[in-house]
């Protein structure tokens, strides 16, 4: 079960905060009022009832909660770092209560009946769970998985995501099989041989950390051959964790003439370049790899002009016993949902990107990119709000997470900006 | 005192450290060629040589320097795999930590792993190779022998050659020479020769011939057989023909060139046999130095303010 800190039974009005509609791109003006989680209507500034209970929101801004794209949880089979509802706490403190859900758990969610587990799983928590099916039966890149059974049961993309698909030929059956029921595929880009054993970006960090690096190229050519095979067989593709320069010029080009491409990026990939990793710590250990400026640059600037569409985490939580090893053994990926917003905001606001457009990637963008449909507050719905400080700032701890894991590569650094509550329906969850 | 507490990296280690040690590591040469070679500078302190990757040369040089300084000396010798069952890196090194070491030699395969160490334990810790990243007290002796040999590092050209890609001795020797205001130029495979390193201030020349015209001083690194048979290296024939240091080539010089090497050598495959051998050769030195400079560099980690002599 999940409780919000606070339960507004009654009536409430969320007071003072700037209301912004992420979906239809507007300010709406006057104060929320919500009626046993429901919201019931927008009330000027003079409105009075004495049964109504104030939530004081001066000074912040209130929008509709953050949708991620790309989010692991490790149920089943890995609950001892993440389970569905663990990773729906840390969502909920992160902004967010939409998650579409990554296949590669253990057994990978690969059949019809593990999308029906993973939705009757997450049924009672206030977050909507949105599973992403396996591209290839045990995301092993051999076979198609059922993906119209998977489909039926409610998976809203297909992925192998973690692995590569490496075999053209299943790319193309993915892509060409997958376009009739009107579903992105997501491929992990990757080619494994370049990569090789790598555990970083190549470039001059790499040389000096003495740590195999795979190239920038790694990913784009893998890029490049999902976008040929698109267009050839008309599919809808999207590309996640985009990382290099190379990447975002090849779906810039590809979209001056077709729609049917889409692409997310990670907060740690416009935070972070590849000299943050010059202290080995393993939590900035991820694939793909975190790249050099120059590319952290071509992320912001493809953010910027529309060719990436979205901010998606790449939520992957690892217990401490896998960070600890050594840089060389220690796992791929960190925990996000609970730094997204602010550690993107934190990178993007120095780049002058206006509030309305960062919000957008956490809602509008990712919306668009897989269909979801979202409306800010309908009278008579359950209220869904995101309550946001732009101006507090905040030093990330390991105490700071709801989540099972703690590998989070922004310990220790200080964020702009602080998701403040969640609300979903009468659950409120505030963060101190 | 040196300027850190710990010897884990030669990258931001000051010229004065350096020259320090290789003056201190001088005179512990002295104190080998005696007939009593033990001095009591660091009786009384316990050091734990932690290997985590099989390196006799190392763990003998080491030993040697902490016995000839009266140290207390244990040896602790893990396979790495035994740290990825399960068994965390942090709990290998507490367990160490409960016996009250003052001070940790580490080899281990993963680069940052010496500096990782630092985190876990209070014990000063000295990094006896971190996998492909550095061993900074190897690029010590190899800075120790040069001036020994030349007495100064003004205008002097050294030559790395071999796969520096995979050396964890080429880029502690970068830093430290670079420091030193040493000219430092790498010859090897191309795709061996790890990216960007240009930026460290060294120059890049695939030509051997050319390289050993130029240089002062060669470091020659050991081709590992390992690196053979998965593309990277096609053969030791082609390898020994446009890299190797023949016989051939250094008779055609025109002119004295002195060959290091950190060991072990493939005769005929990097370094010809009667190369090795010759008297441009320093080798030999290398080795009596490696004890020398361990000696001097835990003398300044370990002890407080005791005469070498006592
Ligand atoms: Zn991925």
């Amino acid at each position: 079960m999940i409780k919000g800190d606070k339960i507004l039974n009654g009536k409430w009005i969320l007071s003072g905060g700037k209301i912004y509609d992420p979906f239809k791109e507007k300010y709406i003006e006057g104060n929320i009022l919500i009626s046993d989680g429901k919201f019931e209507k927008i009330v000027n500034q003079n409105y009075k009832d004495k049964d109504v209970n104030i939530f004081d929101c001066e000074g912040k801004i209130i929008t509709h909660p953050f949708i991620d794209l790309h989010a692991h949880f490790r149920e089943p089979g890995r609950e001892d770092k993440e389970t569905i509802e663990s990773g729906c706490l840390s969502a909920l403190y992160g902004g967010y209560t939409t998650i579409c859900l990554m296949p590669n758990t253990e057994p990978p969610v690969d059949t019809p009946e593990l999308i029906k587990f993973i939705i009757d799983k997450s049924k009672e928590y206030p977050v909507d769970i949105l599973p992403i099916g396996a591209i290839t039966k045990g995301q092993s890149g051999k076979e198609l998985t059922e993906i119209g059974l998977m489909v039926k049961e409610g998976a809203l993309a297909i992925s192998d995501d973690g692995i590569p698909v490496e075999d053209s030929r299943i790319m193309r059956y993915a892509l060409e099989y997958s376009k009739m029921f009107g579903i992105p595929v997501i491929n992990h880009a990757e080619d494994v041989f370049l990569r090789s054993g790598a555990v970083m970006n190549e470039s001059i960090e790499s040389t000096k950390l003495g740590l195999p690096g795979s190239p920038p190229i790694t990913e784009s050519i893998m890029v490049s051959r999902d976008l040929m095979i698109n267009k050839y067989v008309k599919s809808r593709m999207h590309v996640p964790h985009i990382s290099s320069k190379e990447s975002v010029e090849l779906v810039r080009k590809y979209r001056e003439t077709s729609d049917e491409v889409t692409s997310e990026v990670t907060p740690h990939h416009i935070y972070f370049n590849d000299e943050s990793l010059s202290t080995f710590n393993s939590n900035l250990k991820v694939a793909p790899p975190i790249r050099s400026e120059e590319h952290r640059k071509a992320l912001i600037d493809g953010l910027a002009d529309g060719t990436i569409d979205c901010i998606a985490t790449d939520h992957a939580p690892h217990n401490i016993e896998e960070k600890e090893s050594d840089f060389m053994h220690s796992s791929c990926g960190m925990i996000g949902l609970e730094t997204a917003f602010s550690s993107s905001y934190t990178a993007l606001s120095k780049e002058k990107f206006s509030i309305e457009k960062i919000i957008s990637f956490f809602t509008l963008g990712p919306s668009k990119v897989m269909n979801i449909k979202k409306e800010f507050l309908s009278p008579g719905k359950q209220v869904e709000v995101v309550i946001i400080d732009l101006n507090k700032e905040w030093k990330v701890t390991t105490d700071d997470f709801k989540s099972k894991s703690r590998n989070s590569g922004f310990i220790g650094h200080k964020l702009k900006s602080k998701v403040t509550s969640t609300i979903y329906g009468k659950d409120c969850f505030i963060n101190q | 005192m040196l300027s850190n507490k710990h010897f884990i990296s030669l990258k931001d280690t000051p010229k004065e450290d350096i020259m320090k040690l290789i003056e201190t590591g001088l005179s512990f040469r002295e104190v080998l060629e005696r007939p009593v070679k033990k001095v009591p500078t660091l009786s009384g302190k316990n050091i734990l040589n932690l290997f985590f990757e099989n390196s006799t040369r190392t763990k003998m040089s080491f030993e040697l320097a902490e016995k000839r300084l009266s140290a207390d000396v244990t040896n602790f010798s893990a396979s790495s795999s035994s740290l990825n069952k399960g068994e965390t890196f942090r709990d290998t090194v507490q367990n160490i930590q409960v016996m009250k070491i003052d001070c940790i030699v580490m080899r281990h395969p993963s680069p940052g792993s010496s500096l990782q160490l630092t985190n876990f334990v209070d014990s000063i810790i000295v990094n006896g190779g971190d996998g492909c990243h550095e061993h900074p007290t190897q690029a010590m002796l190899d800075v120790m022998s040069l001036y020994e040999k030349f007495e100064t590092f003004k205008n002097l050209k050294v030559a790395i050659i071999g796969d520096i890609l995979h050396s964890r001795v080429a880029l502690s020797n970068i830093y430290a020479l670079k420091t030193l205001g040493v000219e430092v130029t790498l010859c090897g495979p191309p795709h061996l020769i790890p990216i960007g390193i240009q930026d460290l201030g060294v120059d890049i020349n695939y030509n051997v011939d050319e390289v050993l015209e130029w240089a002062d001083a060669i470091n020659v690194l050991r081709i590992q057989r390992e690196r053979m048979g998965i593309g990277l290296i096609p053969s030791v024939r082609e390898y020994r023909e446009v890299f190797g240091i023949t016989s051939k080539r250094i008779e055609n010089l025109k002119k004295e060139i002195v060959i290091m090497h950190p060991g072990p050598i493939n005769r005929g495959v990097e370094l010809d046999g009667d190369v090795a051998d010759s008297d441009n050769s320093i080798i030999l030195n290398q080795v009596l130095n490696g004890v020398a400079m361990r000696m001097s560099i835990l003398y300044h980690l370990l002890s407080e303010g005791d005469t070498i002599n006592d």
